[in-house]
């Protein structure tokens, strides 16, 4: 018997560089020890300097999404402009507090670059309790690894090419130690000028 | 392990309890499904409106229950239900000569792992009332938040400060309401027409009105401090270093508490809110020769999407024409 | 009536956590000192290594009521496998016997994670690995305890060793220098204390090379 949470398995991580961001997560959808799919996508783009990563269970993370997509065409429509991540965190925080009682099972990570760039990255619990870092933060099955992958590999101030191979070194390395995350990665880079995205090889197994 | 299979929530304090471990009347897994979902979409929080909107729109407030059944299907085919993490925190308040003080760590945990190093546990209530949170973190946020705003609207209402009685009835009867499911305990401290007050609220909705108070996981280390330093009357300077020592007995004593202290000082007409005020564990090594990759990750395919400016900003008025 | 069993459990967990590694003419073996139980810090200076021969160090985390009997009823074997060889054990065979020694008490088992280290018969590093009832393995490195899959991963990251199904067999030690493997330990540990409130105060590491065995300290976060 396990928890819903560790029902599908993943691994999500976002890291703070020099005027930049990236944001990872693992490819692999499974249900339970069986793997049901290897390009799995939990981050999802919200727009052009702004991404979620959903982790926990698939159809949750699917369905937030969907409503959270929604809710910022809205607020498109309203105020004609994108949403900052800070105000991004605060609608997901304000969705997932709403069913405190009933929650979805799933684990945000949001990243993106807000007013004059600045990056921003943040977590949540499954109910919406926002936590902010200046480094990196990391959500999923794996994140115990990813905690302590992250904490060595980690330095403030990177370039993006620094950044990426950072990160995607720290998700690699917790994803072999993690049985129900793994089968390479999907790695993001958002700079200012451009959007870089990046499939990672890794273990198969 | 049991421990693997319990919901990772972040929390700040011993004092909460698992949801599990209430008496139940029915094998529901939300304590609140004997209100039939279909007749109450949502139950009101608050000042808010109910709202039976059968479109996803944005939602008028309040709790929805929508997903407790399937929530419960899922317990009962076997995955376990997600129950309350039991951990710590450390918070603190005292009354001196011209105010009150708050003081509070800076640790926030999921289970054995620390999940945020530098949180902010003093919450704005008010100008003049501050008040520091313990328990599960999604809880004390959204509950001192509600009635900071439900104070914003009563002032503009009254064209009064508010008072710290205000602000605590309006903690306690959620709290009550919700019989102890939003597990938050407070310390609310501030400085109004009436004088400095410190409170403390439990997650059930009882209080204390006290001279010194803490809370969390750390309460007892940090009594300990206060039983034996604490006086009536103290100076500001006095009171602080009695509200840091406090802290770093939480801090250094207790395992749920850690990292950095904050504290917020209220006088009559001015607060101080000293955030880190003292950070008493750097991180201890840091290779001087820092390290390598051994070996470059492989990159199976890359896509790279330039950016541009959405509107070109054009000199002069736009709409003219 | 049922009957009422009392809710007593004979076991704690006091946390704390190991790291081994293997190189070519050393071994470091490294373990914080902090002993803890729930929420409270017991004693934050506590060996958990302990010298079982001249060239066999075990660090183990767990409970340490049950870390203290096991390594008692070891010295007391190894006492004895002096006595009859007139020789000090190798850390190969201390590795077999710990093994034993843990199955021996296969469905009551002493609830301690340990990595034994030391040097083998051509003087080369060697790491062992364990769980709670004898089931080892011969490794490049290893960490056990409440911080292990925090240092895990980094240490795979920086030392990945060869797979053992290779043939032929390659050597399980890593390539570090050995002032380079001691940093590396002392990353981890500082690491580990930064996310896991079990591990912290000190650092203990253990060298053993060709001139003997040499103790190192680390201050580590106290909160």
């Amino acid at each position: 018997m396990s928890s819903i949470f560790e029902y599908n398995g993943s691994a999500l991580v976002a890291m703070v560089g020099k005027n930049c961001f990236a944001i990872a997560s693992d490819r692999r959808l499974g249900v339970q020890l069986q793997t049901i799919a290897t390009d799995f996508q939990r981050i999802f783009k919200i727009h052009h300097k702004l991404f979620i990563a959903l982790s926990g269970l698939a159809t949750d993370a699917q369905t937030l999404y969907q409503r959270l997509v929604f809710r910022h065409k809205l607020y498109q429509l309203r105020e004609e402009r994108d949403m900052k991540p800070e105000t991004f965190a605060s609608l997901v925080s304000a969705l997932l507090y709403e069913k405190r009682f009933g929650p979805y099972f799933c684990q945000p990570v949001i990243a993106g670059l807000g007013d004059e760039d600045k990056p921003f990255i943040c977590t949540m619990d499954a109910i919406g309790a926002k936590e902010l870092a200046k480094d990196f933060v990391v959500a999923g099955t794996a994140s115990e690894s990813l905690y302590g992958a992250c904490e060595s590999m980690f330095k403030p101030d990177m370039e993006p090419e620094e950044l990426f191979e950072t990160i995607s070194q720290a998700l690699l390395a917790s994803v072999d130690r993690d049985c129900l995350s793994g089968w390479g990665g999907h790695v993001y880079v958002v700079t200012p000028t451009e959007v870089k995205e990046r499939i990672l090889k890794g273990r198969m197994d | 392990m049991e421990n693997n299979q319990r919901l990772k929530l972040k929390v700040y304090t011993s004092l909460s309890f698992p949801l599990s471990s209430l008496p139940r009347q029915t094998p529901i897994s939300s304590p609140f499904s004997h209100f039939s979902p279909v007749q109450y979409k949502r139950v009101p929080l608050g000042f808010a409106k109910m709202a039976s909107s059968v479109v996803d729109l944005p939602p008028k407030g309040g709790f929805s229950f929508d997903l407790c059944r399937r929530n419960e299907m899922l317990e009962k085919k076997g995955l376990k239900s997600p129950t309350f993490l039991k951990t710590g925190t450390t918070i603190v308040g005292l009354v001196f000569q011209d105010g009150v003080i708050l003081g509070a760590d800076t640790r926030a945990t999921e289970g054995p792992i620390v999940a945020d190093k530098n949180c902010e546990k003093i919450h704005y209530m008010a100008p003049n009332i501050y008040c520091c949170g313990a328990g599960t973190a999604a809880d004390t946020e959204a509950v001192t938040d509600m009635v900071s705003s439900q104070l914003q609207l009563h002032r503009y209402h009254t064209g009064r400060e508010s008072r710290v009685v205000t602000a605590l009835t309006f903690l306690k009867k959620h709290l009550f309401n919700y019989q102890g499911h939003v597990s938050a305990a407070l310390v609310l401290g501030g400085v109004d027409i009436t004088g400095p007050h410190l409170h403390t609220i439990y997650p059930h909705g009882s209080t204390d009105t006290l001279p010194f108070a803490t809370m969390g996981s750390g309460s007892l280390a940090a009594m300990s401090v206060f039983e034996s330093k604490y006086k009536e009357s103290l100076s500001r300077d006095e009171g602080i270093k009695i509200v840091v020592e406090a802290i770093c007995a939480g801090i250094f004593n207790d395992l749920g508490s850690g990292s950095n202290v904050d504290v917020c000082v209220i006088t009559k007409g001015h607060k101080e809110y000293l955030r880190n005020h003292l950070l008493p564990n750097p991180r201890t090594y840091v290779n001087p020769k820092g390290f390598t990759f051994p070996k470059k990750t492989e990159v199976l395919l890359t896509k790279i999407t330039p950016l541009k400016e959405k509107v070109e900003v054009i000199e002069g008025d736009a709409m003219e024409e | 009536m049922t009957k009422k069993h009392a809710n007593w459990s004979p076991y704690d967990n006091n946390g704390g956590s190991c790291v081994a590694i293997a190189g070519a003419d050393y071994c470091v073996i490294a373990a914080d000192t902090r002993m803890s139980t729930g929420y409270n810090i017991l004693t934050r200076d506590y060996s958990k290594i302990s010298q079982l021969a001249d060239k066999a160090v075990m660090a183990s985390s767990g409970f340490q009521a049950d870390v203290k009997a096991l390594q008692k009823a070891l010295s007391a074997k190894h006492l004895i496998y002096q006595h009859q060889h007139n020789k000090q054990m190798s850390c190969p065979a201390m590795a077999q016997l710990l093994s034993n020694t843990l199955y021996y008490k296969r469905f009551f088992p002493y609830y301690a994670f340990n990595v034994l280290g030391g040097l083998d018969n051509e003087g080369k590093g060697c790491v062992f690995t364990y769980d709670a009832v004898g089931s080892y393995e011969r490794v490049g490195y290893s960490a056990q305890g409440s911080g292990s899959t925090l240092i895990i991963p980094f240490l795979d990251n920086q030392l990945k060793s060869p797979s053992p199904l290779l043939l032929p067999a390659k050597d399980a030690v890593t390539p570090l220098s050995e002032t380079e493997a001691i940093d590396l330990v002392k990353t981890v540990f500082a690491s580990a204390t930064e996310r896991d409130i079990y591990t912290g105060d000190k650092v203990e590491i253990v060298i053993l090379n060709a001139s003997g065995m040499r103790r190192e300290y680390m201050e580590l976060r106290k909160d």
